[in-house]
């Protein structure tokens, strides 16, 4: 499996999704438990075990799984659960050891399903651009599939029922990665994330709860799961997503209008940067390709200045993934120091980006 | 354990931090964790949530000796660590987690989907045997705890 992760087997990161260039990818999990048996922070081993064996048998007669690699995390090194965090395919949660941790992950990569996280299940659906009903339509037909065969933990006034109170009902949580450098550079980002809080949503990094704007990405999500319908909760989201992205091409606009010669400047020294680098870290990698995204979108270059054939975007979008640190070190086999990784990264990067 | 910022009262609250792509643990008392909170509060994540299940509300009269029969949990254990241990905490608690959920949420009723076949499922056959086999393996390992509760499980769907 993870030999097939460096070869690019992920749809998510194709490019080729509705609005692909501000909305980078859509996501939505779900959290599940099984009836009769205690959320995981307080089941014994053999009740996890209960619990992943239910998985375990279930998943294969579920259509869109089915064919899935059902990976337990115990049997992984710590290089291999760090890939699998940064291909967005298990929380930090999961990383730590734990008796009956397991991922069940699609070939595309586009489901994954965690076991014995914070709850029984988590389910997500992750998918290329601005697309959440066709992540709710997949996601909602697992859901089914599981929920015949087994019983989920289920309250007729309070829903789902999960180990935190705050995903109780739905057990949704839905949410657009946004590429939004046009609003950080013009500085209006701030306002918007403090507006976005006031009406109950929620922003976080690329890589989940905890971490910073990294490489200009936003994540927003729906706070609260419980008092409106799935389909209710994914609408309010693709409403307050079309108003940020709004308001990102206006800003985008705008600079063109004003500062189109400063843009073009920034968007070649950074592929200047990238082509030439010989040692980079991955925050600086980030930021730059960043403007490297901004400035297809924009049109300042294309497909040929990139030098690839046809997929510019994709190219882009898995430079963001392959160049951080435990993808560094599956790629080059073997453990990696700081400075060694800075290396490695600016190796690979003048590889991808080259002119030939 | 002693709080980690001033070193005098228990810590009762553990706090993860991701600072500059290194995770710093922290275990606080619940006064520093009410000024952190306040510090964290330009970045909404759950510490906020957990700031105000922790700081907030005292644990008063009954709720002391509150405890969920299924799984054990206490209600003060929920307090501090913020997590339900089984779906029957949801009924035992109740009372107190009705205005939190009301907080986090603005509402307390579910209005979005419901399992399918869950009535069908709970008596299947499969699901019966498969508890059968969890039950002699709980035995042979000598986990009776387990196969007490797998015991009770089985008969109860038996009756169905």
């Amino acid at each position: 499996m993870f030999e097939d992760f460096l070869n690019n087997q992920n749809s998510w990161l194709n490019g080729r999704g509705p609005e692909a260039g501000i909305v980078f990818s859509s996501r939505i999990r779900l959290a599940r438990n099984i009836s009769g048996i205690p959320f995981p922070c307080r089941a014994s081993d053999l009740q996890k075990k209960e619990a992943l064996c239910a998985a375990k048998k279930t998943f294969c007669r579920v259509k869109d799984v089915a064919g899935s690699s059902f990976v337990e995390m115990d049997s992984l090194d710590s290089l291999d659960r760090h890939i699998l965090l940064e291909r967005h395919l298990v929380g930090p949660e999961h990383m730590a050891c734990g008796q009956g941790k397991a991922v069940i992950v699609s070939k595309d990569e586009s489901i994954s399903i965690m076991v014995n996280e914070e709850d029984h299940f988590r389910m997500q659906v992750i998918v290329s651009g601005f697309d959440l009903g066709k992540c709710w339509n997949v996601i909602n037909n697992i859901d089914n599939s599981f929920s015949k065969e087994i019983p989920f933990a289920f309250s007729s006034d309070l829903g789902y029922l999960t180990a935190c109170p705050t995903n109780v009902g739905t057990g949704m949580r839905a949410s657009c990665m946004m590429h939004l450098p046009a609003l950080i550079f013009t500085k209006r980002i701030n306002k918007i994330l403090e507006l976005l809080t006031r009406i109950s949503f929620t922003t976080r990094g690329l890589f989940g709860e905890g971490t910073q704007a990294l490489g200009d990405f936003f994540q927003i999500s729906n706070q609260a799961s419980l008092g409106q319908s799935e389909e209710e909760l994914i609408d309010n989201l693709m409403g307050v997503v079309n108003q940020v992205k709004g308001q990102e091409i206006d800003a985008r606009d705008a600079l063109m209008r004003k500062y189109r010669h400063n843009l073009e400047d920034s968007v070649w020294r950074a592929l200047g940067i990238l082509r030439n680098c010989r040692l980079i870290n991955s925050k600086e990698a980030l930021s730059h390709l960043s403007v490297l995204s901004l400035g297809l979108d924009l049109g300042i270059i294309n497909d040929k200045d990139l030098s690839c054939q046809g997929r510019p975007r994709q190219l882009i979008n898995s430079l963001f993934i392959e160049i951080q640190p435990a993808h560094l070190q599956k790629i080059e086999a073997k453990s990696l120091k700081e400075k060694e990784r800075d290396s490695v990264r600016a190796d690979i990067l003048r590889e991808r980006l080259s002119k030939e | 354990m002693l709080c980690d910022i001033c070193h005098k009262s228990n810590a009762t609250v553990h706090l993860t931090e991701i600072i500059d792509d290194k995770v710093v643990e922290m275990h606080i008392c619940q006064k520093c964790a009410q000024s952190k909170a306040e510090e964290l509060s330009s970045q909404p994540n759950i510490v906020d949530f957990l700031g105000g299940l922790t700081g907030l509300g005292r644990i008063e009269g009954n709720e002391k000796t509150l405890k969920c029969s299924a799984c054990g949990l206490s209600y003060a254990e929920f307090k501090s660590k913020g997590r339900l241990g089984c779906e029957h905490c949801y009924s035992v608690f109740k009372q107190q987690l009705l205005p939190l959920l009301k907080k986090i949420h603005s509402s307390c009723a579910h209005y979005g989907k419901t399992p399918l076949g869950q009535d069908k499922l709970n008596s299947s056959q499969e699901y019966l045997k498969d508890l059968q086999a969890q039950l002699k393996r709980a035995i042979k390992l000598e986990e009776y705890e387990d196969a007490a509760r797998l015991r009770d499980k089985i008969k109860k769907i038996e009756e169905v």
